[in-house]
Protein backbone atom coordinates (compact mmCIF):
# COMPACT_ATOMS: atom_id res chain seq x y z
CA UNK A 1 0.00 0.00 0.00
CA UNK A 2 0.94 3.68 -0.85
CA UNK A 3 0.43 6.24 1.97
CA UNK A 4 -1.64 9.09 1.12
CA UNK A 5 -0.07 12.13 -0.18
CA UNK A 6 -0.22 16.05 0.44
CA UNK A 7 -0.20 18.17 -2.74
CA UNK A 8 -0.33 21.24 -3.51
CA UNK A 9 -2.50 22.00 -6.72
CA UNK A 10 -2.37 25.17 -8.85
CA UNK A 11 -5.13 26.58 -11.57
CA UNK A 12 -4.36 29.50 -13.72
CA UNK A 13 -4.89 31.43 -16.81
CA UNK A 14 -8.90 31.01 -16.51
CA UNK A 15 -8.34 27.38 -15.74
CA UNK A 16 -9.47 28.37 -12.23
CA UNK A 17 -12.50 29.28 -13.92
CA UNK A 18 -13.71 25.64 -14.45
CA UNK A 19 -12.87 25.70 -10.15
CA UNK A 20 -15.24 28.10 -8.66
CA UNK A 21 -12.34 30.28 -9.44
CA UNK A 22 -9.88 29.10 -6.93
CA UNK A 23 -7.26 29.02 -8.09
CA UNK A 24 -5.04 27.03 -5.18
CA UNK A 25 -5.91 23.59 -3.63
CA UNK A 26 -3.81 21.81 -0.93
CA UNK A 27 -5.38 18.33 -1.37
CA UNK A 28 -4.03 14.84 0.45
CA UNK A 29 -5.10 11.94 -1.98
CA UNK A 30 -5.72 8.57 -0.21
CA UNK A 31 -3.60 5.87 0.60
CA UNK A 32 -4.13 3.13 -2.58
CA UNK A 33 -2.53 0.09 -3.74
CA UNK A 34 0.10 1.74 -6.18
CA UNK A 35 1.85 4.76 -5.97
CA UNK A 36 -0.43 8.04 -7.10
CA UNK A 37 0.78 9.29 -11.24
CA UNK A 38 -0.59 11.92 -13.47
CA UNK A 39 -3.26 9.91 -15.15
CA UNK A 40 -4.63 8.64 -11.70
CA UNK A 41 -4.73 12.54 -10.52
CA UNK A 42 -6.21 13.50 -13.35
CA UNK A 43 -8.99 11.64 -12.76
CA UNK A 44 -9.32 12.93 -9.27
CA UNK A 45 -9.58 15.90 -10.03
CA UNK A 46 -12.39 15.84 -12.54
CA UNK A 47 -14.36 13.50 -9.15
CA UNK A 48 -13.29 16.22 -6.49
CA UNK A 49 -12.91 19.03 -7.58
CA UNK A 50 -14.00 19.93 -11.25
CA UNK A 51 -17.04 22.62 -10.65
CA UNK A 52 -18.22 22.51 -14.60
CA UNK A 53 -17.35 22.09 -18.02
CA UNK A 54 -15.20 19.12 -17.63
CA UNK A 55 -14.66 18.86 -21.55
CA UNK A 56 -12.82 22.16 -21.31
CA UNK A 57 -10.07 20.18 -19.18
CA UNK A 58 -9.75 17.29 -20.00
CA UNK A 59 -10.02 15.46 -23.41
CA UNK A 60 -9.72 11.35 -23.14
CA UNK A 61 -7.23 10.37 -20.34
CA UNK A 62 -5.71 13.35 -20.34
CA UNK A 63 -5.69 17.12 -19.92
CA UNK A 64 -7.33 19.35 -23.29
CA UNK A 65 -4.82 20.64 -25.53
CA UNK A 66 -3.57 24.04 -24.52
CA UNK A 67 -3.12 23.59 -20.93
CA UNK A 68 0.00 23.52 -19.96
CA UNK A 69 1.34 21.57 -16.93
CA UNK A 70 3.81 22.13 -14.93
CA UNK A 71 5.34 19.88 -12.26
CA UNK A 72 7.51 21.59 -9.62
CA UNK A 73 7.74 24.50 -12.19
CA UNK A 74 8.98 22.33 -15.19
CA UNK A 75 6.89 21.71 -17.87
CA UNK A 76 5.41 18.29 -17.68
CA UNK A 77 7.15 16.73 -20.74
CA UNK A 78 9.98 16.94 -18.87
CA UNK A 79 8.36 14.40 -15.97
CA UNK A 80 7.01 12.01 -18.13
CA UNK A 81 3.63 13.41 -18.36
CA UNK A 82 0.56 10.78 -17.24
CA UNK A 83 2.95 8.75 -16.06
CA UNK A 84 5.06 11.01 -13.60
CA UNK A 85 4.97 9.07 -10.08
CA UNK A 86 3.53 12.33 -7.70
CA UNK A 87 5.90 12.45 -4.46
CA UNK A 88 4.72 13.79 -1.74
CA UNK A 89 4.37 18.00 -1.43
CA UNK A 90 4.80 17.52 -5.28
CA UNK A 91 3.63 20.97 -6.42
CA UNK A 92 0.77 20.44 -9.91
CA UNK A 93 0.06 23.47 -12.03
CA UNK A 94 -2.57 23.68 -14.80
CA UNK A 95 -2.28 26.68 -16.88
CA UNK A 96 -5.01 27.21 -19.89
CA UNK A 97 -3.02 29.14 -22.54
CA UNK A 98 -6.02 29.10 -24.76
CA UNK A 99 -8.51 32.53 -25.40
CA UNK A 100 -9.39 34.65 -27.48
CA UNK A 101 -7.28 37.95 -27.48
CA UNK B 1 -35.30 81.51 -65.17
CA UNK B 2 -33.87 79.63 -67.66
CA UNK B 3 -30.79 81.28 -67.07
CA UNK B 4 -29.80 80.58 -64.21
CA UNK B 5 -30.78 77.35 -64.20
CA UNK B 6 -28.43 76.40 -67.36
CA UNK B 7 -25.89 78.88 -64.95
CA UNK B 8 -26.45 76.40 -61.65
CA UNK B 9 -25.82 72.93 -63.98
CA UNK B 10 -22.84 74.65 -65.41
CA UNK B 11 -21.65 75.45 -62.03
CA UNK B 12 -22.02 72.42 -60.80
CA UNK B 13 -20.71 70.11 -63.89
CA UNK B 14 -17.48 72.29 -62.35
CA UNK B 15 -17.22 71.25 -58.69
CA UNK B 16 -17.73 67.82 -59.86
CA UNK B 17 -15.11 67.85 -62.12
CA UNK B 18 -13.28 69.35 -59.66
CA UNK B 19 -14.05 66.82 -56.92
CA UNK B 20 -13.15 63.89 -59.21
CA UNK B 21 -9.52 65.31 -59.34
CA UNK B 22 -9.19 66.08 -55.97
CA UNK B 23 -10.50 62.10 -54.98
CA UNK B 24 -8.14 60.87 -57.76
CA UNK B 25 -5.10 62.74 -56.53
CA UNK B 26 -5.93 61.70 -52.55
CA UNK B 27 -5.77 58.18 -53.86
CA UNK B 28 -2.14 58.56 -55.97
CA UNK B 29 -1.00 59.65 -52.72
CA UNK B 30 -2.56 57.35 -50.68
CA UNK B 31 -1.34 54.54 -52.69
CA UNK B 32 2.32 56.01 -52.50
CA UNK B 33 2.63 56.53 -49.28
CA UNK B 34 1.16 53.11 -48.51
CA UNK B 35 3.46 50.01 -48.13
CA UNK B 36 0.53 48.31 -46.17
CA UNK B 37 -1.05 45.26 -48.81
CA UNK B 38 -3.42 42.67 -47.49
CA UNK B 39 -2.90 39.26 -48.70
CA UNK B 40 -4.92 36.08 -48.87
CA UNK B 41 -2.56 33.47 -49.98
CA UNK B 42 0.97 33.01 -49.47
CA UNK B 43 3.10 35.78 -51.79
CA UNK B 44 6.46 35.60 -52.20
CA UNK B 45 8.16 38.66 -50.89
CA UNK B 46 11.30 40.23 -51.96
CA UNK B 47 14.01 38.89 -49.73
CA UNK B 48 14.67 41.71 -47.21
CA UNK B 49 18.64 43.06 -46.82
CA UNK B 50 20.21 44.28 -43.48
CA UNK B 51 20.81 48.08 -43.51
CA UNK B 52 24.86 48.39 -44.36
CA UNK B 53 25.14 51.35 -41.71
CA UNK B 54 22.81 53.34 -39.39
CA UNK B 55 21.63 57.16 -40.63
CA UNK B 56 21.91 59.69 -38.41
CA UNK B 57 18.26 59.85 -38.11
CA UNK B 58 18.26 55.99 -37.31
CA UNK B 59 21.20 56.93 -34.73
CA UNK B 60 18.78 59.50 -32.34
CA UNK B 61 15.93 57.32 -33.00
CA UNK B 62 17.37 53.68 -31.65
CA UNK B 63 20.06 55.98 -29.28
CA UNK B 64 18.44 54.91 -25.79
CA UNK B 65 18.23 50.98 -27.18
CA UNK B 66 22.16 51.48 -29.05
CA UNK B 67 23.15 52.60 -26.19
CA UNK B 68 22.68 48.83 -23.98
CA UNK B 69 25.87 46.70 -24.46
CA UNK B 70 23.57 43.65 -25.29
CA UNK B 71 22.24 45.11 -28.05
CA UNK B 72 24.72 47.90 -30.05
CA UNK B 73 24.92 48.73 -33.31
CA UNK B 74 25.31 45.02 -34.51
CA UNK B 75 22.10 44.24 -32.99
CA UNK B 76 20.17 47.23 -34.69
CA UNK B 77 21.73 46.22 -37.94
CA UNK B 78 20.45 42.27 -37.06
CA UNK B 79 17.34 43.84 -36.38
CA UNK B 80 16.46 45.48 -39.41
CA UNK B 81 17.18 42.08 -41.50
CA UNK B 82 15.27 40.16 -39.40
CA UNK B 83 11.78 39.08 -40.35
CA UNK B 84 9.17 38.39 -37.81
CA UNK B 85 5.29 37.00 -38.69
CA UNK B 86 2.55 37.43 -35.27
CA UNK B 87 -0.09 35.20 -35.64
CA UNK B 88 -3.23 36.83 -34.14
CA UNK B 89 -3.63 40.78 -34.57
CA UNK B 90 -5.86 40.56 -30.91
CA UNK B 91 -4.39 41.69 -27.54
CA UNK B 92 -1.13 40.40 -27.42
CA UNK B 93 -0.62 40.53 -31.34
CA UNK B 94 -1.21 44.69 -31.44
CA UNK B 95 1.64 45.53 -28.34
CA UNK B 96 3.75 42.74 -30.20
CA UNK B 97 3.65 44.93 -33.23
CA UNK B 98 3.86 48.22 -31.87
CA UNK B 99 7.16 47.42 -30.11
CA UNK B 100 8.90 45.21 -32.69
CA UNK B 101 7.96 48.10 -35.07
CA UNK B 102 9.05 50.90 -32.90
CA UNK B 103 11.93 49.06 -32.20
CA UNK B 104 13.11 48.62 -35.95
CA UNK B 105 12.43 45.06 -36.82
CA UNK B 106 13.08 44.91 -40.81
CA UNK B 107 9.91 43.39 -41.69
CA UNK B 108 6.54 42.54 -40.16
CA UNK B 109 4.17 39.96 -41.18
CA UNK B 110 0.26 40.12 -39.46
CA UNK B 111 -1.82 37.64 -39.77
CA UNK B 112 -5.38 36.92 -38.50
CA UNK B 113 -8.45 35.98 -39.59
CA UNK B 114 -11.02 38.15 -38.10
CA UNK B 115 -12.24 41.64 -38.63
CA UNK B 116 -12.17 44.98 -35.63
CA UNK B 117 -15.45 45.28 -33.92
CA UNK B 118 -15.90 47.57 -31.19
CA UNK B 119 -15.38 45.35 -28.13
CA UNK B 120 -12.10 44.56 -29.31
CA UNK B 121 -10.66 48.47 -29.07
CA UNK B 122 -9.96 48.36 -25.08
CA UNK B 123 -7.19 45.93 -25.20
CA UNK B 124 -6.34 45.22 -29.01
CA UNK B 125 -5.08 49.04 -28.77
CA UNK B 126 -3.86 49.52 -32.64
CA UNK B 127 -7.49 49.14 -33.80
CA UNK B 128 -9.22 52.20 -33.84
CA UNK B 129 -12.96 53.26 -34.00
CA UNK B 130 -12.80 54.04 -37.21
CA UNK B 131 -11.47 50.46 -38.45
CA UNK B 132 -14.80 48.66 -37.62
CA UNK B 133 -15.18 45.80 -40.04
CA UNK B 134 -11.86 45.87 -41.31
CA UNK B 135 -9.50 43.26 -41.63
CA UNK B 136 -7.75 43.55 -38.12
CA UNK B 137 -4.64 42.28 -39.78
CA UNK B 138 -5.02 45.68 -42.01
CA UNK B 139 -5.50 47.70 -38.97
CA UNK B 140 -2.99 47.04 -37.28
CA UNK B 141 -0.74 47.04 -40.20
CA UNK B 142 -2.20 50.55 -40.87
CA UNK B 143 -1.24 51.42 -37.26
CA UNK B 144 2.32 50.61 -37.54
CA UNK B 145 2.32 51.73 -40.70
CA UNK B 146 6.07 50.34 -40.94
CA UNK B 147 6.14 48.46 -44.19
CA UNK B 148 4.00 45.57 -43.02
CA UNK B 149 2.25 43.00 -44.73
CA UNK B 150 -0.82 42.03 -43.75
CA UNK B 151 -2.51 38.88 -44.07
CA UNK B 152 -5.89 37.42 -43.78
CA UNK B 153 -6.03 33.56 -43.23
CA UNK B 154 -6.18 30.89 -40.56
CA UNK B 155 -6.56 31.04 -37.03
CA UNK B 156 -4.83 32.79 -34.00
CA UNK B 157 -2.91 31.37 -31.03
CA UNK B 158 -2.95 33.67 -27.61
CA UNK B 159 -1.24 33.20 -24.57
CA UNK B 160 -2.77 35.07 -21.84
CA UNK B 161 -0.71 35.51 -18.73
CA UNK B 162 2.53 34.48 -20.94
CA UNK B 163 5.02 37.53 -20.89
CA UNK B 164 8.21 36.20 -22.52
CA UNK B 165 10.04 33.23 -23.72
CA UNK B 166 13.47 32.45 -24.23
CA UNK B 167 15.31 28.95 -24.69
CA UNK B 168 13.75 26.43 -23.15
CA UNK B 169 12.70 29.16 -20.24
CA UNK B 170 9.29 30.86 -19.77
CA UNK B 171 8.46 33.35 -17.47
CA UNK B 172 4.88 34.29 -16.68
CA UNK B 173 3.41 36.76 -15.02
CA UNK B 174 0.21 36.61 -13.11
CA UNK B 175 -1.50 39.93 -12.29
CA UNK B 176 -4.33 39.60 -10.46
CA UNK B 177 -1.75 37.96 -8.01
CA UNK B 178 1.24 39.92 -8.87
CA UNK B 179 3.55 36.98 -9.45
CA UNK B 180 6.21 36.08 -11.46
CA UNK B 181 6.67 32.38 -12.36
CA UNK B 182 9.92 31.07 -14.54
CA UNK B 183 9.39 27.79 -16.07
CA UNK B 184 11.45 25.19 -17.40
CA UNK B 185 10.65 23.84 -20.80
CA UNK B 186 11.63 20.69 -22.84
CA UNK B 187 13.84 21.07 -25.73
CA UNK B 188 12.86 20.80 -29.29
CA UNK B 189 11.30 17.94 -29.91
CA UNK B 190 13.51 15.13 -32.92
CA UNK B 191 9.75 13.90 -34.19
CA UNK B 192 8.04 17.54 -34.40
CA UNK B 193 5.44 17.17 -37.40
CA UNK B 194 6.52 20.81 -37.84
CA UNK B 195 10.10 21.60 -36.99
CA UNK B 196 11.73 18.41 -36.15
CA UNK B 197 14.38 16.68 -38.00
CA UNK B 198 11.65 15.04 -40.95
CA UNK B 199 9.24 17.12 -40.85
CA UNK B 200 6.18 16.07 -42.36
CA UNK B 201 4.03 19.48 -42.76
CA UNK B 202 6.51 21.88 -44.69
CA UNK B 203 3.52 24.54 -45.92
CA UNK B 204 0.69 26.34 -44.26
CA UNK B 205 -2.07 23.87 -44.03
CA UNK B 206 -5.60 24.12 -43.25
CA UNK B 207 -5.44 25.36 -39.66
CA UNK B 208 -8.67 24.40 -38.64
CA UNK B 209 -8.19 20.88 -40.07
CA UNK B 210 -4.88 20.46 -38.40
CA UNK B 211 -6.11 21.65 -34.88
CA UNK B 212 -9.55 19.46 -35.37
CA UNK B 213 -11.29 22.89 -33.67
CA UNK B 214 -12.91 25.87 -35.34
CA UNK B 215 -10.61 29.09 -35.65
CA UNK B 216 -12.91 31.10 -33.74
CA UNK B 217 -13.73 32.81 -30.00
CA UNK B 218 -17.67 33.45 -31.51
CA UNK B 219 -20.31 31.83 -29.31
CA UNK B 220 -21.52 28.77 -30.88
CA UNK B 221 -25.83 28.06 -31.26
CA UNK B 222 -27.11 25.24 -29.58
CA UNK B 223 -30.21 23.56 -29.86
CA UNK B 224 -31.33 21.96 -26.81
CA UNK B 225 -34.81 22.39 -27.55
CA UNK B 226 -38.05 21.73 -29.38
CA UNK B 227 -39.94 24.62 -31.74
CA UNK B 228 -42.63 24.47 -29.06
CA UNK B 229 -40.53 24.67 -26.19
CA UNK B 230 -39.31 28.21 -27.75
CA UNK B 231 -41.20 31.77 -29.18
CA UNK B 232 -39.67 34.08 -30.75
CA UNK B 233 -38.66 38.05 -29.49
CA UNK B 234 -41.41 39.48 -31.49
CA UNK B 235 -44.04 37.05 -29.92
CA UNK B 236 -42.43 37.50 -26.63
CA UNK B 237 -43.30 41.53 -27.31
CA UNK B 238 -46.70 40.13 -28.13
CA UNK B 239 -46.95 38.99 -24.53
CA UNK B 240 -46.18 41.91 -22.86
CA UNK B 241 -48.63 44.38 -25.76
CA UNK B 242 -51.83 42.35 -24.82
CA UNK B 243 -50.15 41.98 -20.42
CA UNK B 244 -50.93 38.71 -21.01
CA UNK B 245 -49.55 37.56 -17.06
CA UNK B 246 -46.41 35.27 -16.94
CA UNK B 247 -42.82 35.41 -15.14
CA UNK B 248 -39.73 36.59 -16.85
CA UNK B 249 -36.64 35.20 -15.68
CA UNK B 250 -33.44 36.31 -16.77
CA UNK B 251 -30.76 33.72 -15.89
CA UNK B 252 -27.71 35.56 -16.73
CA UNK B 253 -24.74 36.12 -13.99
CA UNK B 254 -25.75 38.71 -12.07
CA UNK B 255 -22.59 41.10 -13.05
CA UNK B 256 -23.93 40.48 -16.70
CA UNK B 257 -27.81 41.91 -15.45
CA UNK B 258 -25.82 45.16 -13.94
CA UNK B 259 -25.06 46.00 -17.58
CA UNK B 260 -28.47 45.97 -18.88
CA UNK B 261 -31.59 43.97 -17.91
CA UNK B 262 -35.21 44.03 -18.58
CA UNK B 263 -36.85 46.16 -15.72
CA UNK B 264 -39.77 43.10 -15.09
CA UNK B 265 -37.29 40.32 -14.64
CA UNK B 266 -36.55 38.21 -12.28
CA UNK B 267 -32.61 37.44 -11.98
CA UNK B 268 -31.51 33.83 -10.81
CA UNK B 269 -28.21 32.88 -12.52
CA UNK B 270 -28.57 29.03 -14.23
CA UNK B 271 -25.81 28.12 -12.15
CA UNK B 272 -28.47 29.15 -9.16
CA UNK B 273 -30.98 26.79 -10.84
CA UNK B 274 -28.33 24.09 -11.68
CA UNK B 275 -27.27 23.79 -8.58
CA UNK B 276 -30.83 24.18 -6.82
CA UNK B 277 -29.71 26.80 -4.32
CA UNK B 278 -32.92 26.80 -2.12
CA UNK B 279 -33.48 30.57 -1.28
CA UNK B 280 -33.87 30.96 -5.07
CA UNK B 281 -35.82 28.20 -5.58
CA UNK B 282 -38.24 29.35 -2.65
CA UNK B 283 -38.17 32.73 -4.54
CA UNK B 284 -39.16 31.60 -7.97
CA UNK B 285 -42.18 29.27 -6.50
CA UNK B 286 -43.06 32.41 -4.65
CA UNK B 287 -43.11 34.58 -8.13
CA UNK B 288 -45.05 31.39 -9.43
CA UNK B 289 -47.82 31.47 -6.70
CA UNK B 290 -48.32 35.01 -7.58
CA UNK B 291 -48.49 34.47 -10.94
CA UNK B 292 -51.65 31.56 -10.14
CA UNK B 293 -53.35 34.01 -8.13
CA UNK B 294 -53.70 36.76 -10.92
CA UNK B 295 -54.54 34.21 -13.51
CA UNK B 296 -58.09 32.99 -13.24
CA UNK B 297 -58.72 29.31 -13.69
CA UNK B 298 -57.34 26.08 -13.93
CA UNK B 299 -53.34 26.92 -15.47
CA UNK B 300 -50.49 26.41 -15.96
CA UNK B 301 -48.39 29.90 -15.59
CA UNK B 302 -46.06 31.06 -17.99
CA UNK B 303 -42.73 31.08 -17.56
CA UNK B 304 -40.30 32.87 -19.94
CA UNK B 305 -36.61 32.40 -20.07
CA UNK B 306 -34.57 35.09 -21.43
CA UNK B 307 -30.11 34.98 -21.29
CA UNK B 308 -27.85 37.04 -23.85
CA UNK B 309 -27.82 34.89 -26.66
CA UNK B 310 -29.97 32.26 -26.10
CA UNK B 311 -28.15 29.38 -25.00
CA UNK B 312 -28.09 29.32 -21.05
CA UNK B 313 -32.11 30.11 -21.27
CA UNK B 314 -32.25 26.71 -23.29
CA UNK B 315 -30.48 25.04 -20.26
CA UNK B 316 -32.67 26.48 -18.16
CA UNK B 317 -35.82 25.55 -19.79
CA UNK B 318 -34.55 22.00 -19.40
CA UNK B 319 -33.84 22.49 -15.35
CA UNK B 320 -36.96 24.05 -14.53
CA UNK B 321 -39.19 21.13 -16.98
CA UNK B 322 -37.19 19.01 -14.30
CA UNK B 323 -38.64 20.99 -11.08
CA UNK B 324 -42.14 21.78 -12.50
CA UNK B 325 -44.56 19.61 -10.56
CA UNK B 326 -42.55 18.63 -7.77
CA UNK B 327 -40.00 21.70 -6.55
CA UNK B 328 -42.21 23.78 -8.15
CA UNK B 329 -45.75 24.32 -9.33
CA UNK B 330 -47.02 23.43 -12.67
CA UNK B 331 -45.39 25.68 -15.38
CA UNK B 332 -45.00 25.97 -19.00
CA UNK B 333 -41.69 27.22 -19.49
CA UNK B 334 -40.28 28.15 -22.75
CA UNK B 335 -37.30 29.92 -23.68
CA UNK B 336 -36.88 33.39 -25.90
CA UNK B 337 -35.09 32.66 -28.75
CA UNK B 338 -31.63 35.00 -29.56
CA UNK B 339 -32.18 36.26 -25.90
CA UNK B 340 -31.09 40.21 -25.51
CA UNK B 341 -29.18 40.61 -28.39
CA UNK B 342 -32.29 39.50 -30.21
CA UNK B 343 -34.50 41.71 -28.32
CA UNK B 344 -32.19 44.80 -28.86
CA UNK B 345 -31.71 43.63 -32.78
CA UNK B 346 -35.19 43.36 -33.29
CA UNK B 347 -37.63 44.64 -31.22
CA UNK B 348 -35.99 47.99 -28.80
CA UNK B 349 -32.69 49.30 -30.89
CA UNK B 350 -31.88 51.33 -27.45
CA UNK B 351 -31.03 48.08 -25.53
CA UNK B 352 -27.29 48.33 -25.15
CA UNK B 353 -25.87 45.38 -26.39
CA UNK B 354 -22.35 43.58 -25.10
Amino acid sequence: MAAPIAIHLEFGGGAELLFDGVKEHHVTLPSQSEPWDVKQLLVWIQQNLLKERPELFVQGDSVRPGILVLINDADWELMGELDYQLQDQDNVVFISTLHGG
Amino acid sequence: MAQEVCSLKAQLQEKEREIAALKEKLAQLEKSHNSVQLYDKVTPLTPLRAKAALSNEDIMRYSRQLLLPELGVQGQLNLSKTSVLIVGCGGLGCPLAQYLAAAGIGRLGLLDYDEVELSNLHRQVLHGEENQGMAKALSAANAVNSGSGAFRKSGLFLDRGVAASCGQQLVMFDAQDARFRSIKLRPKQAGCVVCGENPSITQLVDYEAFCGAAATDKCRKLNLLSRDQRITVQDYKAVIDHAEPHLLLDVRPLVEVDICHLPFSLNIPLSSLEARKSEHIRLLQERISQLKQQMAGDCRPPVYIICKLGNDSQKAVQVLQKMSGSELDVITVKDICGGLMAWANRIDTTFPQY
